[in-house]
């Protein structure tokens, strides 16, 4: 499985330092990975670890201080802020902490915000019922438990037929019971259409659903843990 | 405290873009208000002190020639305070290397030097020397305008004698703080006159050793200024009086009080529109400003802060914001205020002008901004202190949606999502919707009114000038003149077509009121000076009646087929009852106009005309003006072209000067209110849109839902903006009527075009700052906060 061309990213020495006010922040240090076609990785770390600022630099919303960062062998550290729009819009797709749905859109509108834009999208219905949301296609958010909204996120998100699908703390708004539905839905997206896919997390227990766990502290991976048999989000308990 | 106090510095810094709109928002409005309100008390207070210092008289009548000692039988009427007997006359002057006619009106100075009544401030040199009859002291207006010198000389034609006169002083009178001749259309500095000479000198000249025939006085306070006026006839009626009248009927005076008036008015109007428009954006922005703070609220009561100290702390920060704004419209306010103050004293003529601050008016400026502000405040605030503050800081739910009217019928299929999201938006919000769209409309109707003004004064004048007033050359002669006066002008080289005209002072009643003015007698044939009515259609003149314009009408309480009894004020004082045959719309004037032969007839005279209107020649009307000056029975010529520019150079200077600084505010206010909304809309919805720009949408794509809202809702301000610049215009307008004009609302398609220009411009250049500020979105930043 593992070889050059089931690469999708690959991470070479990725620093990125911020300045905040007259104070440096090093949030990258030197990090080092890889990630394949069809995995699902978590990436575990304390607050301050860098996790959201590798995922951001991955996903084109962040650009590094120095290394390099390749998708598919083209390399993102170079790209100019068209490239990397062009990027987010056809072949990442992003779930957020907070959802970031448009109040002023229902469900359907929500995801086919985004496939109006893509190039090869499937359908917004088709999109919303791989999450299992059939029933609430015209609902607006405010008609949505966190769970559904969160749901929905993950439909617009899939709906281009991404590459890679980029997690940032999907379940850290909800409760355990809603989290598993929401984890269900993207292990489902992973294992039916083979999108890459990272889950940033506090939480260890998620970690038990990945191919790969990737361990995050001061800006550097510490550990990588391979996890041979993944647990279906069903089982997970928190 | 003191950290608290640090928030709200920084806080004002980080908001820098939207304060510096607010602030010209309440610089307008503070500026407009301070101007209007302290030119007008400063006028006014100028006026008053004048008017008493210099001994003002109260009642003034003329009269043909009566014996001084007549004086002691004035003074022994009821009520009647000071006396003073003089000799005027209208002159005819030549001044050489000034080929136009100038007249003016001599009045008699007594021999002591020293008036007891409407006594000269002397700006320059000094009273005539008693023993001279060839010194004069002219009227300030006048030297200036033919940049007369002390010792320079220029003629005047004194009873049919040519004479050089000497200038010995040049002065003020608080009897012609406003230069106008009688019934001119406006001031005319060049070719109208004021000169003082000793009574010994004049009165040689009109055969009036030991008689007068002009007469000034004042009254005790609280006296009956009719009862007054009717025993002054009754003394001075067969000695020729041509009626006595009041201060309030006094031209100066009256076109002083006519002047005033509208400025009061304007400064009734204009600012309470300004500052109301500043008060209600000031409301709307301050309001959806704390909205955006309601988690920092949340949180400083989290801290323990309590209710009062957080509703203080906000209220420092509203007095922050505007307190820039106030300091600078005060300080403009006081500028502009001295500068319009000037500007009248350019055509009104007062000592000095004392500059009137009156505290109120600061203070009301200050404290109608700031409690509108607040009271902006207080509702949004009340809301964000309401709120548990754990409730508060949770992510808002996301707001209520539904699908649109607009989609329902059926057009939402072809809807991209963005264009869904501006729909959406626009109509989930109502009320906001319609504040942002009215805030918008008002600024522009603001601009409306007061490009208005110029549009009425060009109507105006072309109404008048145009249309009615179609002779080059006005001649009116000394006394009423034998028909055959007009065939002998006809026949002078140059002159191509003359009509005769003749006016008659009379004095109008129906039932308790009445009213001085004059009757045109106008040709039944009438080419050159159509009456021409407000729909512009010239009006038949009736072969029998009077025709009243409207404004007239309404002074008296007359309508048509009513009786109007007709005093004539001149040759054999008829009193008649003449039909009212109707009431006509003109915008100038105060006037009734009969049948020329039929005004005669009343008059029991023959064919009698009071002058003649005449077009010439353009090349022959120089020598035409040499002719009249020395043509005795001619009184005076009056030229049309000078009319015209007069009225733009003097009558509608001040106007148009305040229309020009009301357009400058307008136009503040206006790019105010867009640039405010514009940054309001961005900062409550830079989350969704950088959402948008996470998922991939370019910036172009993302500043499309934004502007495009911004658009639709400057768009939609516009006409609602038209709508409501018409209403205001209609009714300054009406509040502006006056004895000297009636505003017609005219507003021109280029006054339109220009306030949507404003509008427009200030969209797009907010619409550009806004759209470097979504370029510069903080996309990491965003995922991170919440709502």
């Amino acid at each position: 499985m593992i070889n050059e061309n089931n690469i999708v990213f690959q991470v070479r020495n990725l620093t990125k330092v911020y300045q905040m006010g007259d104070v440096e922040v090093h949030a990258l240090r030197g990090a080092d990975l890889e990630l394949y076609t069809g995995e699902l990785i978590v990436l575990l770390g304390p607050s301050g670890s860098g996790k959201s600022t590798l995922l951001n630099i991955l996903g084109g919303l962040d650009t590094a201080t120095s290394g390099f960062v390749s998708y598919r062998g083209k390399d993102l550290t170079r790209a100019s802020e068209q490239e990397l729009t062009e990027y987010r819009r056809f072949h990442v797709g992003f779930v957020f902490q907070f959802y970031n749905l448009i109040p002023s859109l229902t469900a359907r509108e929500n995801v086919a915000v985004v496939t109006e834009i893509a190039r090869n999208p499937m359908s917004p219905e088709a999109a919303l019922a791989m999450v299992g949301l059939s029933d609430r296609l015209d609902h607006f958010p405010a008609q949505l438990s966190g769970g559904e909204q969160q749901r929905v996120a993950i439909a617009r998100a899939i709906s281009k037929n991404p590459e890679v699908l980029l997690c940032d703390e999907p379940t850290g708004a909800l409760d355990s019971q809603t989290g598993i539905v929401v984890l269900e839905a993207l292990e489902r997206v992973n294992r039916e259409l083979g999108t890459a896919t990272a889950i940033i997390t506090h939480n260890v227990d998620i970690a038990g659903m990945a191919d790969r766990i990737i361990h995050l502290s001061n800006g550097r991976i510490s550990e990588v843990a391979v996890n041979n048999s993944r647990k279906s989000p069903r089982d997970i308990q928190w | 405290m003191k950290s608290l106090d640090r928030k709200l510095w920084r806080d004002v810094w980080h908001m820098k873009g939207q304060v510096f709109a607010i602030t010209l928002v309440v610089v307008s409005g503070v500026a407009t208000f301070i101007m209007f309100i302290t030119t007008m008390h400063s006028l006014d207070y100028t006026r008053s002190s004048f008017y008493r210092d210099y001994n003002f008289a109260d009642v003034f009548v003329n009269l043909k020639r009566a014996p001084e000692s007549l004086k002691e039988k004035i003074k022994e009427v009821s009520g009647v305070k000071d006396v003073e007997t003089r000799v005027s006359a209208h002159v005819k002057l030549d001044i050489s290397g000034f080929a136009e006619p100038v007249t003016g009106r001599i009045i008699s100075i007594p021999d002591d030097g020293r008036p007891l009544l409407n006594r000269l401030y002397i700006r320059q040199g000094r009273i005539p020397d008693p023993d001279k009859d060839n010194e004069v002291v002219i009227a300030e207006t006048f030297a200036e305008a033919h940049g007369f010198a002390l010792g320079d000389q220029f003629a005047a034609v004194i009873n049919g004698k040519w004479k050089k006169l000497i200038i010995c002083g040049i002065a003020l009178s608080p009897e012609f703080v406003l230069v106008m001749r009688q019934y001119a259309m406006s001031p005319d500095f060049k070719r109208y006159g004021i000169l003082w000479m000793n009574r010994k000198a004049i009165g040689k000249a009109y055969n009036m050793d030991g008689a007068f025939n002009d007469v000034a006085l004042t009254l005790y306070p609280g006296v009956k200024v009719t009862e007054v006026l009717n025993n002054l006839d009754n003394i001075v009626g067969k000695y020729g009086g041509y009626g006595a009248y009041a201060r309030k009927d006094q031209i100066s005076h009256r076109l002083l009080n006519e002047e005033f008036n509208m400025l009061k008015t304007s400064s009734r109007i204009f600012p309470t529109i300004f500052i109301c428009v500043a008060a209600f954006l000031l409301n709307v922005v301050m309001s959806r400003t704390i909205n955006t703070q309601r988690e920092q609220i949340a949180a400083l009561k989290a801290f323990g802060y309590d209710n009062f100290v957080i509703g203080i702390h906000y209220a420092k920060l509203v007095v922050l914001i505007i307190a820039a704004g106030l300091m600078i419209g005060i300080g403009s306010g006081i500028w502009l205020g001295k500068i319009l103050g000037g500007i009248y004293m350019e055509v009104y003529r007062f000592p000095a002008l004392t500059f009137i601050l009156e505290p109120w008016v600061i203070i009301a400026a200050v404290v109608i901004s700031i409690v509108s502000a607040l009271a902006g405040t207080l509702h949004s605030l009340w809301r964000a202190a309401g709120q548990p503050p754990a409730e508060a800081m949770r992510p808002e739910p996301p707001a209520k949606f539904k699908v649109t009217l607009i989609e329902k019928t059926g057009i939402g299929r072809w809807l991209t999502q963005p264009t869904r999201i501006i729909v959406r938006n626009i109509e989930r919000k109502p009320i906001r919707t319609f504040l942002s769209i009215l805030g918008i409309a008002v600024a522009c109707a603001t601009m409306i009114s007061s490009g208005f003004f110029k549009d009425s004064v060009d109507y105006m004048v072309n109404v008048q000038f145009v249309l009615s007033q179609k002779e080059d050359i006005a001649v009116a002669f000394t006394d009423p003149t034998s028909y055959k006066a007009l065939y002998e002008i006809k026949r002078m080289e140059g002159v191509h077509h003359a009509e005769s005209f003749r006016t008659v002072p009379v004095k109008l009643k129906y039932g308790l009121n009445s009213y001085k003015t004059v009757i045109n007698g106008l040709e039944q044939e009438n080419l050159l000076h159509p009456l021409v009515d407000t729909n512009l259609n010239q009006v038949i003149m009736p072969k029998e009646g009077i025709i009243l314009n409207d404004y007239l009408g309404e002074i008296l309480g007359i309508k048509a087929g009513d009786f109007v009894t007709v005093e004539t004020l001149e040759g054999a004082r008829t009193i008649r009852q003449v039909p009212v045959v109707a009431l006509t719309k003109l915008y100038l004037g105060v006037m009734a106009y009969m049948d020329m032969q039929a005004l005669n007839r009343l008059m029991k005279e023959g064919d009698a005309v009071s002058g003649i209107y005449l077009t010439a020649d353009s090349r022959k009307q120089e020598k035409l003006y040499g002719a009249f000056v020395n043509m005795p029975r001619v009184s005076g010529t009056i030229v049309r072209n000078n009319e015209i520019r007069n009225f733009y150079d003097v009558q509608a200077k001040g106007m148009l000067f305040f229309t020009f600084i009301a357009t400058i505010m307008a136009c503040s206010i206006s790019i105010g209110v867009v640039y405010n909304n514009a940054r309001i809309a961005l900062s409550e919805r830079s989350r969704e849109l950088s959402s948008l720009r996470v998922l991939g949408y370019t910036r172009g794509e993302i500043s499309y839902i934004l502007l495009g809202e911004l658009a639709i809702i400057t768009l939609a301000a516009i006409p609602l903006g038209f709508i409501i610049g018409y209403w205001l215009c209609a009714y300054i307008a009406q509040a502006l009527a006056s004895d000297l004009f009636r505003v017609p609302l005219v507003i021109e398609m280029k006054t339109l075009a220009l306030a949507a220009a404003v509008v427009l411009t200030a969209a797009s250049l907010s619409g550009l700052i806004v759209r470097h500020k979504l370029d510069h979105l903080d996309l990491v930043e965003v995922l991170k906060t919440r709502e």
